[in-house]
């Protein structure tokens, strides 16, 4: 192995794939058969973390970044002057194993730029995980990226040996995608979806009759979207996940604001900031939606197209529909107790186990971790004083915004300075 | 009135557990439970020293099991955080605990029982970090050799993960700061002890102990490490916060910044 054309490769390489923003290496229980290498944690490890506050879990890297598609969101387009290197799939397989065998790694992250077709590209990656689980004996985590327009043929193998897949619809909007990557379809992106959904549920239903069915890539299918390349709204992006999580049982959907490269007339200029408020925002909304369960229309809907900056998405609901509250902590069930801003989903099961004991008062509440600057206007407890003034939405949101910091303020506060 | 006694056990979990079966068996008033090595006499109260049986730990430990599955890991966990007066907060739960009828809900409005909730936290999270952090270096005579400091006692902890994880290859954790560590020989995994007269956490210089391959993989995990950032989302405190500075030292990717 060149050791110096090695690590040329991989700073190409590895830089280029870092867009990607998917690194969960959970939800996949593979265990180590034989005394092999490796096995898959459920809970997913990460091993590091990037220095703008992302996990590193995954050995994360394209195949190749020649590509022959000019999708103007990407920095592999075919238009853009970068440096272009291609691995040998021998290459990709020592790296993995030995990065692994020193545990900076969960597995492998590969996803490719597109040479000839997608198919031809789409077997190269399949050989990778092959030669892995076949020839090395890797029970590790593997994630592939599928190509869109692969064939059905090439996304069953892949899952037989990955275990997630994720292709990424990248814009949210039809109207986008025509925009931003005139060579792609939306059919190249659902296609393999589908049949992966399918693949799915088949080799489930399977196992319930014959135990020892193979495993076909049991930690699901994720996609990603770039967020504000395209100027669509919240309601936009959040109504297509919400489409996609249903429809074709996604495990996550991944926002990733848009980082500037290039100037396009079609993109934001170069000197825009990312997005990451709006990023932080639609997580939020993401895991209301999964977790707590919300309806996507409750949040966003033709009155509200847009999350609100200043406040969370939970909190601007209970602020739109005040007449829900306030609940009583002792007495509210769990959907209800959901709904309160402050509350997480840890707190209140914990609550309700701590009720069952006593009534829960605001001391008891503040111990078990409940955000009261937020709660306390929405709810009643085993106590004398709540909040019995009739507060208007707009001041309760004041109080709150008083009494907390946030380091995002400066991007949307009204304020205005004094020194400028 | 019967008074009150300070039970001495030799700081092992089964000692612990052996304390606290002769404690209840013998309807002791425990002032408190103190590791041997700790010698502090209490005012007011006599001592009595423990010794470890494993079949009374091991009655206790059942005990508490059928009571509720998920408060013997609890306590386990919370025992490994070392912190002083752990014992006697974790009698207290016990008591609690079996006081309690079966299967019954955790009472989070309890302060002893939130106390011992957060502490198997802190032990649960240090275990699942070190699982991340371990990185291993190739020594000659092929052997994956790691060192670790973790804040609590957490190699019995994380040992079973590796041992299913690695199990084709020689591997030994040792915790550098409490001076024992585990090592894997493709049969089974044991608790060492080694005299190492340099302890090889990251420095420039290359150690002879480690084969000529480990600093090119090195070199290249930490290039790669660099080309995963992305410039215009720099957050640092949040980078400092999920791998807080007192693990940099045996991080390779942190080479350059100790």
């Amino acid at each position: 192995m060149n050791y110096e054309r090695i690590k040329e490769k991989l700073n190409i390489l590895a830089d280029a794939a870092k867009y990607d923003v998917s690194c969960a290496s959970s939800g996949s229980d593979r265990a180590n058969k034989n005394n092999g290498l490796g096995n898959a944690a459920r809970m997913g490890i990460c091993h590091s973390f990037t220095e703008d506050g992302r996990c590193i879990s995954l050995l994360k890297i394209l195949l190749t970044n020649h590509c022959i598609y000019d999708c103007a969101y990407c920095v592999a387009r075919c238009s853009n002057d970068v440096k272009r290197a291609a691995f040998k799939i021998q290459e990709v397989v020592e790296l993995t194993i030995n990065f692994y065998r020193r545990n900076y790694i969960e597995g492998l992250f590969l996803s490719s730029g597109i040479f000839k077709s997608p198919d031809h590209t789409m077997e190269r990656l399949v050989t990778v995980a092959k030669k892995l689980r076949e020839e090395e004996h890797f029970n590790g985590y593997i994630h592939l990226k599928p190509i869109p327009g692969a064939s059905d043929e090439l996304m069953y193998v892949a899952g037989r040996y990955a275990d997630r897949l994720s292709v990424n619809i990248e814009v949210p909007t039809i109207s986008g995608l025509k925009l931003l990557a005139p060579d792609k379809k939306q059919e190249d992106f659902t296609k393999p979806m589908l049949k992966v959904k399918n693949e799915i549920v088949r080799y489930r239903n399977e196992r319930k009759i014959i135990k020892s069915t193979p495993k076909y890539a049991p930690a699901g299918q994720s996609t990603q979207m770039i967020i504000g390349a395209t100027g669509e709204t919240d309601k936009d992006i959040m109504y297509s996940a919400t489409y996609y999580y249903k429809v074709y049982n996604m495990r996550r959907v991944y926002y990733s604001g848009y980082v500037p490269m290039i100037e396009d007339s079609r993109l934001p200029s170069i000197r825009s900031q990312v997005p990451m408020l709006r990023e932080n925002r639609l997580y939020q909304t993401d895991w209301l939606l999964r977790f707590y369960g919300f309806a996507v229309n409750e949040l966003l809907n033709d009155a509200h197209p847009n999350l609100a900056v200043d406040v969370d998405p939970k909190l601007s609901w209970a602020l739109r529909n005040l007449y829900h509250f306030p609940i009583d902590v002792n007495k509210a069930d769990k959907r209800m107790l959901a709904r309160v801003p402050g509350f997480g989903m840890q707190s209140v099961d914990k609550i309700i186990q701590a009720r069952k004991f006593r009534k829960l008062n605001w001391h008891h509440l503040k111990k078990i971790g409940v955000a009261l600057n937020r709660a306390k206007y929405f709810i009643v407890c085993n106590s004398r004083n709540w909040e019995r003034r009739d507060l208007e939405a707009e001041k309760i949101k004041k109080l709150i915004l008083q009494h907390s910091t946030s380091k995002f303020r400066g991007q949307y506060s009204n304020q205005l300075s004094l020194f400028n | 009135m019967n008074l009150s006694k300070t039970l001495i056990y030799d700081g092992s979990f089964n000692g612990f557990l052996t304390a606290v079966f002769i404690a209840f068996d013998e309807k002791i008033n425990v002032a408190d439970i103190q590791k041997n090595d700790k010698g502090q006499n209490v005012l007011f109260s006599e001592t009595e020293t423990i010794f470890t049986n494993v079949e009374k730990a091991k009655r206790v430990w059942n005990g508490i099991r059928n009571k509720n599955y998920n408060a013997i890991t609890n306590i386990y966990f919370a025992f490994l955080s070392e912190e002083d007066g752990v014992e006697l907060l974790l009698y207290t739960y016990i008591q609690k605990l079996m006081a309690a009828n079966r299967g019954q809900s955790v009472d989070y409005s309890d302060g002893v029982t939130l106390r011992i909730g957060q502490l198997s936290r802190s032990v649960g999270r240090e275990k699942h970090r070190m699982e991340g952090f371990v990185r291993f270096q190739l020594t000659k005579d092929n052997i994956y050799f790691a060192n670790i400091e973790p804040d609590f006692d957490v190699l019995p902890l994380i040992s079973r993960h590796f041992r299913n994880r690695y199990a084709d290859q020689q591997w030994l954790i040792y915790d550098a700061k409490r001076g024992y560590g585990i090592y894997y020989d493709l049969q089974g995994v044991e608790i060492i002890s080694l005299d190492l007269n340099e302890i090889h956490f990251n420095r420039t210089r290359k150690s002879k102990v480690f084969t000529e391959g480990e600093y090119d993989y090195q070199e290249l995990w930490n290039n790669y490490f660099k080309s995963t950032h992305i410039k215009s989302r720099i957050n640092r405190k949040l980078h400092r916060q999920h791998v807080p500075k007192r693990y940099w030292r045996y991080l390779s990717e942190k080479k350059e910044a100790v």
